[in-house]
């Protein structure tokens, strides 16, 4: 019977299957972070039991981390004794962690590919629901919580009923400006936040082939918040060019065994979805979210929606409160909100061409006065590939703030927060109220439209920027 | 984990949709690394912010069972928002749609979550705000929510519904499959990668 990619990953995981009963599937790769991991460990200890597979779990510090300043203790105690448990649980368990100064430390979704880690075919868990980044390798990665942490742990297994499969297919060509958030902005917009559940979703069409694997990872990335718990793309030769010689990729022999099997990782012609979505890409144009979940987006050129004119109570009641907490009226030209802080970063924006992007956009540029922005890498190495490269500088010369890596603002669980009433665009995935400090209101958007943002202080598309000045003498 | 078989008490009528575990548990009360007193982080941000907020009233501060609009508990896959629910007096959750991994992590932490249509829980919702102490049973034995004279019947797998009924933890029953998972690891590639050991700098 024909299979579609996911269902060829799922079904060669499964270590048992019974009537009745969940698959037990084999996890490949277990990620795991500071902060859905300590209960975890505790209850290892607690019933005296080990991590069977340490050599298969890698962990890092990201959530909680400073971005300035990361070599002094973190100054918030409770921050700091979470940190300290992980480095406490990583020495005893003897798991690999990736601390605060180690060349690999960064968002854990980011050093995954970057160390090559995720590779084609896997399945991949992390306590963390944007593990769905790393499908854009063709693996199967999704999210679990603190007790499935645990299982994982102990057993390397997970029990797990089937997914049901979804096709997203996208197809044409995109416009310049227009970028992979963009695309997956416009899908949860139209399918909503709960369209996914239950399913895996697979992106296909020429305009996903034609993406990098950064932009891949950014569509994945976001597939929670449309609801489903992975999203991935099949394995080409993009895939094997961004994987060859990293550090944790096969080589020679071990090489060729492992692109043979990756080269058979594609949905089968015949396969059956039991969903599909149709998107043209050059419909699209770049999307900014208005509300206060990721499936209240629009295009930039549109205007706040008026809850009136939306038929369903549910939806309406939602936009309603959306608008009243993120302090906007119906009607307003997305294109005149006025924000005060553009955070560039995060597992979804903040791999180097990310950077690179944004980074091109302000060159000889400044910020608008009256806004700040923050560059956060995702990891070290993606900080330093920007500072090889010169980014950081460019930044800098902005007048943005070029900081340490983490996750930052995209939640902030470290220092970095927006104050209440404070407006940002954000290239992170979620809008959801309080996400980036206490009464913070997000906007979601690219890193193009975040760098030009920055340049004027409004909502801007980069095709907007005709009349920002240079720098003098830059 | 408890057990859950049958859960009798008052129920809080949640008029909103998609509730984002974020709202359920702010990230300012993840920090903590005990499983237990996450109590004062349920809903932290509508409850200060909201006078008039559901949990606010006073004829619904002793509710157990949270009736909320579609997608509930979409987003970040923190486990916390479950301990949250149950620390701060919730035995069951009734949507007509929750996030996955939500659902996922509830039926670990022994939070009974009910998918009902949209419609009973419209008709659930009036039936409480007409009547704040009206008794609602979550009867997974039966597969059933009742009240008044209105009995509903939920699906459930036999497996997740068998798991809670015994209060069974899953690390346990997996450990019986020792020997599939090792004639599994037999079979696995050698070039798939391994964390360790560290590569040189
Ligand atoms: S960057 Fe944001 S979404 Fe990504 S792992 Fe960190 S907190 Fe989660």
């Amino acid at each position: 019977m024909p299979k579609t990619l996911a269902e060829k990953v799922y079904d060669a995981h499964v270590v048992r299957s019974a009537e009745g009963e969940p698959d037990l599937l084999y996890i490949d790769l277990h990620l795991v972070h500071e902060v859905t991991s300590p209960q975890a460990f505790d209850g290892l200890r607690a019933a005296g039991r080990t991590v069977r597979h340490p050599e298969l779990t890698m962990a890092t510090e990201d959530h909680n981390v400073p971005t300035l300043d990361i070599l002094s203790p973190i100054a918030d105690p409770v921050s700091r004794a979470q940190v300290e448990a992980l480095r406490k649980n990583a020495a005893e368990f003897g798991i690999r962690l990736a601390p605060m100064g180690d060349r690999d430390q960064g968002i854990v979704h980011v050093i995954g590919p970057q160390l090559g880690l995720t590779q084609p075919g896997m399945t991949i868990v992390c306590g963390d629901s944007h593990t769905s980044t790393h499908g854009a390798f063709g693996a199967l990665a999704f999210g679990i919580g603190t007790s499935e942490v645990e299982h994982v742990l102990a057993t390397q297994t997970l029990p797990q009923y089937r997914p049901r499969q979804m096709a997203v297919t996208v197809d044409g060509e995109l416009s310049p400006g227009v970028s992979a958030k963009d695309v997956i902005l416009a899908v949860i917009a139209e399918i909503g936040t709960g369209g996914g559940q239950g399913h895996v979703i697979e992106y296909r069409g020429s305009a996903i082939e034609a993406l990098s694997m950064e932009a891949r990872m950014t569509i994945c990335n976001m597939s929670i918040e449309a609801g489903a718990r992975a999203g991935l793309i099949a394995p080409d030769q993009t895939t094997l060019d961004f994987l060859a010689g990293r550090p944790h990729a096969p080589q020679g022999a071990d090489w060729d065994a492992a692109v043979e099997y990756w080269t058979t990782l594609r949905t089968d012609e015949g396969a059956v979805f039991d969903r599909e979505v149709h998107i043209d890409a050059a419909s699209l144009t770049p999307y900014v979210t208005w509300g206060t979940n990721p499936g209240q987006g629009l295009p930039i050129g549109a205007s706040v929606p008026d809850p009136a004119q939306i038929p369903d109570e549910n939806e309406r009641h939602a936009a309603e409160s959306a608008l009243a907490y993120m302090g906007l009226t119906a009607g307003t030209p997305l294109r005149e909100i006025e924000v005060d802080t553009v955070f560039l970063g995060s597992c979804t924006n903040g791999r180097i061409e990310d950077l690179r992007v944004a980074a091109a956009l302000l060159k000889g540029k400044h910020v608008d006065a009256n806004t700040r922005m923050l560059v956060v890498p995702g990891s070290v190495g993606v900080k330093q590939q920007a500072e090889a490269e010169g980014l950081d500088q460019v930044f800098l010369d902005a007048g943005a703030e070029w900081r340490g890596a983490g996750c930052s603002m995209c939640l902030g669980m470290n220092p970095d927060q927006l104050q209440p009433g404070e407006r940002s665009a954000s290239t992170s995935n979620r809008n959801f109220q309080g996400r980036q400090g206490k009464g913070g209101r997000t906007h979601l958007v690219s890193p193009a439209v975040a760098a030009a943002t920055a340049l004027t202080g409004r909502l801007t598309a980069p095709a907007d920027l005709t009349d920002v000045p240079a720098i003098a003498g830059a | 984990m408890d057990a859950f078989t049958t859960h009798t008490g008052t129920a809080a009528p949640l008029r909103r949709s998609n509730v984002d575990t974020d709202q359920i548990i702010p990230a300012e009360y993840l920090k903590r690394i005990t499983r237990t007193g996450f109590e004062d982080g349920l809903f932290s941000a509508w409850r200060k912010n909201e006078p008039d907020f559901v949990l606010n009233q006073p004829q619904y501060a002793d509710a157990s069972i949270l009736v909320a609009g579609p997608d509930f508990g979409t987003g970040s896959s923190r486990e916390h928002a479950v301990w949250a629910l149950l620390d701060g007096g919730f035995r069951a959750v009734i949507s007509p749609r929750f996030g996955d991994i939500f659902r996922n992590n509830s039926t670990k932490a022994g939070l009974l979550t009910v998918l009902l249509p949209q419609a009973d829980v419209e008709a659930l919702w009036q039936a409480i705000e007409a009547g704040p102490a009206l008794q609602v049973t979550v009867d997974l034995q039966a597969r059933q929510v009742r009240y008044g004279s209105t009995s509903i019947a939920f699906e459930v797998d036999d497996y997740t519904r068998w798991r809670l009924l015994e209060g069974l933890d899953d690390v346990g029953l997996t450990e019986r499959h020792l020997a599939d998972v090792e004639a599994f690891e037999a079979t696995r590639p050698s070039w798939l990668p391994k964390v360790q050991p560290a590569l040189p700098a």
